[in-house]
């Protein structure tokens, strides 16, 4: 179909239906956890805007929670559909961890999640704090497990393979724990965290631009900025450690992040800063190029070997190009992202972070930056893993079902056009709730167990919830 | 019999399918019934009683997929490319209503579009699950390791019937569930039409029940030799008894008593597929032993199994606790 083999339409299918999951869960890790926050910041002061803001953002986080659902349950069944000598593969290694995500995760935050939503007045103020952490350690525990899946196909150990070509678990330790999961799992859990800062930034920094003294405005836009220049430096911290433990373990991948065909046995690379790869002939033409500093960066001196994709096969070489430019992506909006903290914390010195227009509109144009760089980076993690699924030892082409061309592309092309059209009236929707403020100097409803239970008014009833169509 | 781990994982991943079948059973059949609805306070209404439970319910599926990826990888690699159509409908359709959930309260002018999709994407996804249950049922053609059948195979007489039978039996779930949880008109509409349903689901599920052994030799054997015959025959007469309790309840008034005697018919129509089925995953070539992962694998998610399971249905009850009784209309959860 349209000139694509099965392989190269299941591969299209997965990358866009797990690029679009992605969005929601780096979104609701986040938000999540605020949600925690602000609930439990009510409880312990009792001060109202907290509860404000936790009811205007669990409006939002119910909306992206049920989108990230529905296109998790994709998730689960298609390496099933597409990927089935995968499964059957690596089925009795990873699918275990699978299984303790989906019991020890999914069924918490789904669990609690009734009781988050709708249940404040029915269990009181502590239970639903409860409820609320519950989803938020829920979050946090599907992170952990299905990176540790990820990881484990980056990085496999701990296993032998049996009489039916099947990886079997040894030391399952090993496998859980194997050695990039804890440097991903901290890159993509601080992801989550500042995607979510991002957001939650730029909400407030829109209603800050309407009118500067509402307290509700100030308060989550002084809590993400606060969060972003904790959590900036952090992660760039972690990922460069990241990129050490790559350069240990999937030297390939991190040879096409730099661009870097020409090995340097003796050190001294230069970091390419731009340039367009150019695989066949094997060069980086253009190249706008720092010496030394690629070999500063990734080996911490002057003078050990760095590998190039020189040193590998052609055929063992993962695409240059998107892997090149996806890593950029991602590195500048990380810089960016701890350079609009750093403008926020010396406006905040002086006094003038909520007066301030132009510090405002940036945050507004970084709102969407988490995700664009959550994305790239995993573009680049992915992309870089390839020719292989479980890294050195299964080859993508080998993973794939043998399902005609035509029922992988028919099916490519509905979620295509369903996602498009679904997740775009859901981010309208998301966008639209985000517009209205978050506080309009109405009282809040249901402060504390002393509201007679069951008659919160339904926000959906409530005008301030749907604008005038 | 064997009682070994693999055993023990079929019953737990049979215990989790039917959990899914019966919980997002009775909120798929509630989207089935939407459109039944008269006004928008009763759409809203009936909408209520699901939606703090729903994600949860839907969970379920997740288990029941992943289990099966986990500690019957090779069930798993077969029976998803054989089932490739329905699933995917399935999981697109899914797509459509769980969105709706929040999607509907957000707009007043596209609020009939996700009522529609609500609708819609409960009934297909309801119709996928069951032809997919009837395709595995009449058996999957396997070669080596690998669905040795084409992209069509599911579809036959019999898995179109399966399809129907499932969209009747959860409108039934989702019919009595709202007379067990709502007053008034939505109580009223679906008494009635709890009725005509609970006889539909009946016929069909008598007429699957006739079909089903005349498949394979083995399902034959099963209900009509003896002496198996004589235990399988436990399974009709039960059902002759729980239709009895839900005609009674229905009569009667006893609001809870036509959804209980709906959860058992499920569970009576889950044992016989049971009954149909062991020692076979996919029938008819793979059993449980032959599709299982290595006994390390299956030991180390049951140690998680036996501590979590038990917390997921005290947790799960606990949010049903909270919510239980008839919905109060102006309560509005949204």
């Amino acid at each position: 179909m349209f000139g694509f083999d099965a392989i190269e339409l299941a591969r299209i299918q997965f990358a866009f239906t797990v690029s679009f999951h992605i969005i929601f869960p780096a979104f609701s890790i986040g938000l999540a956890s605020y949600l925690a926050v602000l609930n439990g910041l009510h409880l312990w002061t009792g001060r109202e805007v907290f509860l404000k803001l936790f009811n205007y953002w669990k409006t939002i986080f119910a909306v992206a929670f049920g989108m990230g659902v529905v296109s998790g349950i994709v998730m689960s069944y298609q390496f099933g559909t597409n990927w089935s000598v995968f499964s059957d593969t690596a089925g009795p290694v990873i699918g275990p961890l699978m299984g303790y995500e989906v019991l020890s995760a999914f069924f918490l935050e789904a669990g609690f999640l009734g009781v988050m939503l709708f249940g404040r007045e029915k269990v009181g103020p502590r239970l639903h704090f409860f409820a609320t952490l519950m989803v938020a350690i829920g979050t946090l525990g599907s992170a952990f497990w299905i990176l540790s899946v990820n990881s484990w196909m980056q990085t496999p150990q701990g296993h032998a393979i049996n009489e039916v070509g099947q990886f079997v678990p040894v030391d399952w330790w090993a496998i859980v724990f194997n050695p990039s999961f804890p440097y991903r799992l901290v890159h993509m859990v601080l992801a989550a965290y500042l995607t979510t800062a991002l957001v939650v930034g730029a909400v407030g920094g829109w209603h800050l631009l309407r009118d500067r003294a509402n307290q509700a405005s100030r308060t989550m836009f002084s809590m993400a900025m606060g969060m972003l220049i904790v959590v900036a430096p952090l992660q760039i911290v972690a990922g460069d450690f990241h990129g050490l433990n790559t350069l240990e373990h999937q030297p390939a991948k991190i040879a096409a992040m730099e661009g870097h065909f020409e090995p340097h046995p003796e050190g001294g690379a230069p970091l390419i800063l731009f340039g367009i790869p150019d695989a066949e002939n094997e060069t980086v033409n253009y190249a706008v190029q720092i010496p030394y500093l690629s070999s500063l960066i990734l080996t911490h001196d002057l003078t050990s070997p760095l590998p190039g994709l020189k040193d590998f096969p052609r055929e063992e070489r993962p695409p240059v190009g998107i892997v090149f430019w996806s890593f950029r992506v991602m590195v500048a909006l990380g810089f960016a992202m701890l350079g609009l903290g750093l403008w926020a914390v010396i406006m905040r010195w002086r006094g003038t972070m909520y007066d301030r227009p132009w510090l405002h509109r940036a945050a507004i144009a970084m709102g969407p930056a988490g995700f664009v760089a959550v994305l790239a980076g995993w573009i680049t993690t992915e992309v870089g893993r390839q020719p292989w699924t479980v890294y050195g030892l299964l080859s993508t082409n080998d993973s794939v079902t043998a399902v005609g061309a035509s029922a992988v592309g028919a099916s490519l092309l509905a979620f295509i056009v369903i996602y498009f059209t679904l997740f775009g009236a859901g981010t309208f929707y998301i966008l639209r709730l985000m517009g209205k403020r978050p506080d309009d100097g109405t009282p809040v409803s249901g402060i504390g167990p002393t509201r007679t239970a069951g008659v919160t008014p339904a926000p959906a009833f409530d005008d301030k919830f749907i604008p005038a169509e | 019999m064997v009682f070994d781990l693999a055993f023990i994982w079929a019953g737990l991943i049979a215990f989790a399918i039917l959990a899914y079948v019966i919980l997002d059973g009775f909120d798929l059949g509630v989207g089935i019934l939407f459109p039944l609805m008269p006004t928008e306070a009763d759409k809203d209404l009936a909408m209520n009683t699901v939606a703090p439970v729903w994600d949860g319910n839907e969970t379920w599926l997740v288990l029941g997929g992943g289990g099966l990826f986990a500690v019957f990888p090779l069930a798993y690699a077969v029976v998803m490319p054989a089932l490739y159509v329905p699933i995917i409908v399935m999981l697109l359709a899914l797509v459509f209503r769980g969105v709706a959930f929040e999607f509907r309260w957000r707009t007043r002018r596209g609020k009939f579009l996700w009522d529609l999709s609500f609708f819609g994407g409960s009934l297909i996804a309801t119709f996928a699950q069951g032809v997919a249950l009837g395709a595995l049922v009449q058996g999957i053609a396997v070669e080596g390791r690998a669905y040795a059948g084409g992209n069509w195979d599911w579809l036959t007489p019999f898995s179109i019937i399966t399809g129907v039978a499932l969209v009747t039996g959860y409108a039934l779930l989702g019919a009595t569930w709202l007379v067990m949880k709502t007053d008034g008109p939505v109580r009223a509409i679906a008494h009635r039409l709890a009725l005509w349903i609970g006889w539909a689901t009946l016929a069909l599920i008598g007429l699957v029940s006739l079909l089903t052994p005349f498949l394979n030799p083995l399902y034959l054997d099963r209900w009509f030799r003896f002496p198996n015959a004589l235990f399988s025959a436990l399974v009709p007469a039960s059902v002759l008894i729980v239709a009895f309790v839900f005609l009674k309840g229905l009569r009667e008034n006893r609001d809870t008593w036509p959804f209980r005697a709906t959860l058992a018919l499920f569970v009576l129509s889950f044992i016989g597929l049971g009954i149909s089925f062991y020692p076979y995953m996919v029938p008819p070539s793979l059993t449980i032993w032959d599709v299982a992962a290595p006994d390390e694998s299956l030991l180390f998610l049951l140690v998680g199994a036996l501590v979590l399971v038990p917390m997921i249905l005290a947790y799960t009850a606990y949010a049903y606790w909270v919510f239980r009784g008839k919905v109060d209309p102006a309560g509005g959860y949204h």
